[in-house]
């Protein structure tokens, strides 16, 4: 039996695991520190979205897309996914020039899932829309998930496929240990493994480091906010071309507005501050979007801490330093989606060192150049 | 009315601590804004007091510190509700209106060099079946309605549960004219343990004799009073009838209570600012040196929000408090502030005497005595089943329990249910309440429109 140690009790770890012990003849333990889904993997907006992804991930965003429409299967439960779809809206004709030329790129690279519609459509997709609207870019197979529900819902997959997950346990070393194997250290004792999964998001460059290696790569906060619940008026997940803007209806009917307005955060502390200024750009933007919602009574607001690196896609692969450790991290405010392939990708990594899934442009080795 | 840009000290909660550190502040040439949502001072213990006759000694002072305050030269702010703080202490709030539902009301905010806040107690609430039948409600709503608007109760109303205010209003409501059909007491008598306490409570003589005087006046009175074991509230539309150890009782209205927490809402969410379980009075208190500072530079709490000990403690602590502002601001230095503050510690601590024999005679109710069906967080209809469920699937503290069940996600973030679902985790898990996570809550502390945060935005 060979022994598998993740470090990280997050969306990406839980994934990670669950297919690594679905895989013959792995053993595998899983190391969060407090408890799992704590950071960014619990609060955040939960959108499933390969619309407007950067180039070089909408392959991997593709295959995770296929996956969630069969989740259920995956994981014994639907996560509260509901492909109601998303829509980038074109406030302005510039605005709508821009999406059709985008479109255009990814159609080039061979994808069909984002479709320009016009102003008749977009007022049929979302009938409370403020009329300055003209048109939009769409993936009707989109949608959004509840983030807290799929972070557990993972957690007993993998516990059930045979994984040990052990919560207030996190590393502190990394060691290379007898015969070539890995030591995760942490405070209540050691574990050996042939393999090792850095999935500590925000503090995965702390793992890394661990293992002697310096991997670029910050922190963000994005605020979110949650209003009171509304009569149901909008069905996909909306955002505009030019102004930062996530907003969406829940099934609970609360409208779920982000869009990557940032508040501060102490990562050493675990700790984030929304900063109402930079957060009332979001209710103006959403209220101008959807002037029906100017009334909405805000519920709570929130922010957590998430890892981003300098170009904003994530770092995938085994470490440069230490071998047999994997990284997988700095999702940068979008890995939510990427979820279930980044974890079946990577525990194809650690099981038989290669794998087909499209996660080539992720290697830590473009930041050397 | 518009607000300056800075203040020196920032209060939250014209209670008997608010308003007395207030007072102490302005005297020391402190510049004080202070926000209540309320109408008017006072707070729950002297609510309306402008409009009414002091009832007692305690009131009385009430009405004194009332007086000062309008002439102490604080700015002050009614219908105000602070919802935010930021780090650095810029202060958010909506005014223009009072109560929750107030519409049209303004969002402001201003940079303090300190904030204290005063922020009370809250009812721990008591889940039993049926309590979220119209014609059911707490103890303190209902002192609330005695207090501003006069009204007692009349027809078949029964008071149920534990602790000293259930006592205070059932005397309180039956001095005003009101009648009450009976008690229904769900305590276990005087626990073995709190006669451990009675001699130092005995240093405070006044308290316990008038805790005593309460429930006399009630027995006088002619109230029956019921030990049970079990309660329910029953009714179609309405609560018709509540059901005691399995014997129905025709009821109108039904009273709750099963003592009072602070109000953790704002401090829980600051972060860095730690909160200490205390066992003995079964609530997270913030966790506070003897001047009322938080583990946060700049935040104090002073009252009944850093833990239970009543109205004259409150103003004690309130006035300790401002000296420590004082002091900070560099208008007093360390020794005037000692000096200053030694009557007021010495009057504090006579005050608090009593405090663990009334914590002990007085523990609330258990919550694994909570019937499955029963719905804990009203705001979104979960059950305590629903909760154990969670916590069955893994869910350690409230934190998970919310994002799994929707428990404490609704407009009150947990203010009404926070206890028992604490208590319901606790007991599930079998572990002690001190290693299970309190709610975090979130600013906006009290909600406000999605347009009076958008008018921020410049």
């Amino acid at each position: 039996m060979n022994r598998a140690v993740v470090i990280g009790g997050g969306l990406h770890g839980l994934s990670t695991a669950l297919h690594l012990a679905r895989t013959p003849g792995w053993q595998v333990t899983v190391l969060e520190r407090r408890h799992v889904g704590r950071h960014s993997s619990g609060v955040n907006a939960g959108g499933v979205r390969r619309l407007g992804r950067d180039l070089r991930e909408i392959a991997l965003s593709v295959v995770s897309a296929e996956m969630w429409q069969g989740i259920e299967a995956l994981v014994g439960d639907d996560c509260g996914f509901q492909a109601g779809g998303q829509v980038k809206v074109a406030e302005s004709e510039a605005d709508l020039r821009k999406l059709e030329a985008r479109a255009e790129q990814v159609r080039a690279l061979g994808w069909t899932h984002e479709e320009v519609v016009d102003q008749a459509e977009v007022r049929r997709l979302l009938p409370a829309v403020a009329p300055h609207v003209v048109g939009a870019l769409v993936t009707r197979g989109d949608g959004s998930a509840d983030p807290m529900r799929t972070v557990m819902a993972f957690r007993r997959a993998a516990q059930q496929a045979g994984a040990t997950i052990v919560e207030g346990s996190g590393a502190v070393g990394i060691e290379r240990g007898p015969g070539g194997t890995l030591r995760v250290v942490t405070e209540d004792g050691s574990y050996e493994a042939e393999r090792v999964a850095n999935c500590a998001g925000a503090w995965a460059t702390t793992i890394a480091r661990m293992a002697g290696e310096e991997i670029p790569c910050g922190v963000k906060a994005s605020m979110m906010i949650v209003t009171e619940r509304l009569p149901h008026f909008c069905t996909p997940t909306v955002g505009p071309t030019a102004r930062p803007l996530s907003f969406k209806q829940s099934a609970a009917g609360t409208l779920v507005i982000g869009g990557g307005h940032q508040g501060t955060n102490d990562p050493a502390n675990e700790t984030s501050t929304v900063l109402f200024g930079n957060l009332a750009h979001a209710a103006r933007i959403a209220a101008e979007l959807f002037p029906c919602v100017a009334g909405a009574r805000i519920m709570r607001t929130w922010t957590g801490t998430e890892a981003r690196t300098p170009d904003e896609i994530p770092v995938m692969g085994e470490s440069a330093t230490m071998p047999g450790l994997f990284h997988s991290f700095g999702f940068s405010g979008h890995g939510f989606q990427l979820g279930p392939a980044a974890g079946a990708a990577v525990a194809e990594l650690m099981a038989r060192g290669a794998t087909n899934l499209p996660i080539a442009p992720f290697t830590q080795r473009r930041f050397a150049a | 009315m518009s607000a300056p840009e800075q203040v020196d000290l920032l209060i939250l909660g014209a209670g008997p601590a608010g308003m007395a550190a207030a007072i102490a502040a302005r005297g020391q040439g402190v510049s004080v804004l202070l926000l209540d949502e309320n109408a008017g001072p006072g707070g729950q213990v002297h609510r309306a007091i402008e409009t009414r006759a002091a009832k007692d000694d305690q009131d009385a002072d009430g009405a004194r510190l009332v007086l000062a305050l309008r002439t102490s030269g604080a700015d002050l702010r009614f219908g105000a509700t602070l919802w935010a703080i930021e780090p650095g202490g810029k202060v958010f709030w909506s005014e223009g209106g009072v109560g929750p539902e107030a519409r049209g009301t303004q969002a402001r905010s201003i940079t303090a060099r300190r904030v204290l806040l005063c922020a009370g107690a809250t009812e721990r609430p008591l889940p039993i079946p049926g309590w979220t039948l119209p014609g059911v409600m707490s103890v303190g709503a209902a002192q609330i309605a005695l207090k501003t608007a006069g009204l007692v109760p009349e027809a078949r109303v029964w008071i149920a549960g534990q602790g000293p205010l259930l006592w205070l209003y059932a005397k309180q409501a039956l001095a005003a004219g009101g009648r009450i059909a009976g008690i229904v007491d769900l305590s276990h008598g005087v626990p073995p343990d709190a006669l451990r306490h009675l001699p130092r409570a005995l240093l405070a003589p006044g308290y316990l004799a008038k805790g005593l005087a309460w429930q006399y006046a009630v027995k006088r009175a002619g109230v029956p009073i019921l030990r049970a074991e079990s309660l329910r509230a029953e009714g179609e539309d309405r609560l018709r009838r509540i059901v005691i150890d399995e014997v129905a009782h025709e009821a109108d209205l039904l009273l709750l209570h099963d003592g009072v927490v602070p109000n953790t809402q704002v401090t829980r969410a600051i972060p860095g600012c730690l909160h200490d379980w205390d066992a003995v009075q079964a609530c997270w208190r913030p966790r506070l040196d003897a001047w009322g500072n938080t583990t946060v530079e700049g935040v104090m709490v002073a009252g009944d929000a850093g833990g239970i000990g009543g109205a004259r403690a409150a103003a004690h602590a309130g006035r300790l408090a401002a000296l420590e502002v004082a002091h900070a601001l560099g208008r007093l230095t360390r020794n005037q502030r000692d000096a200053e503050a030694g009557r007021w510690r010495l009057a504090l601590n006579r005050q608090l005497a009593p405090r663990r024999f009334l914590d002990a005679l007085f523990p609330p109710l258990p919550a694994a005595a909570i019937a499955d069906d029963t719905i804990l967080c009203r705001c979104e209809e979960v059950t305590a089943g629903r909760v154990r469920e969670a916590v069955s699937l893994g869910c350690l503290g409230a934190n998970q329990t919310k994002a799994f069940t929707r428990t404490g996600m609704g407009p009150c973030q947990g203010r009404v249910c926070g206890p028992a679902v604490h208590a319901v985790i606790a007991a599930a898990r079998e572990v002690d309440p001190a290693a299970v996570d309190p709610f975090r809550t979130r600013f906006p502390t009290k909600p406000l429109t999605l347009g009076e945060l958008a008018a921020l935005a410049s």
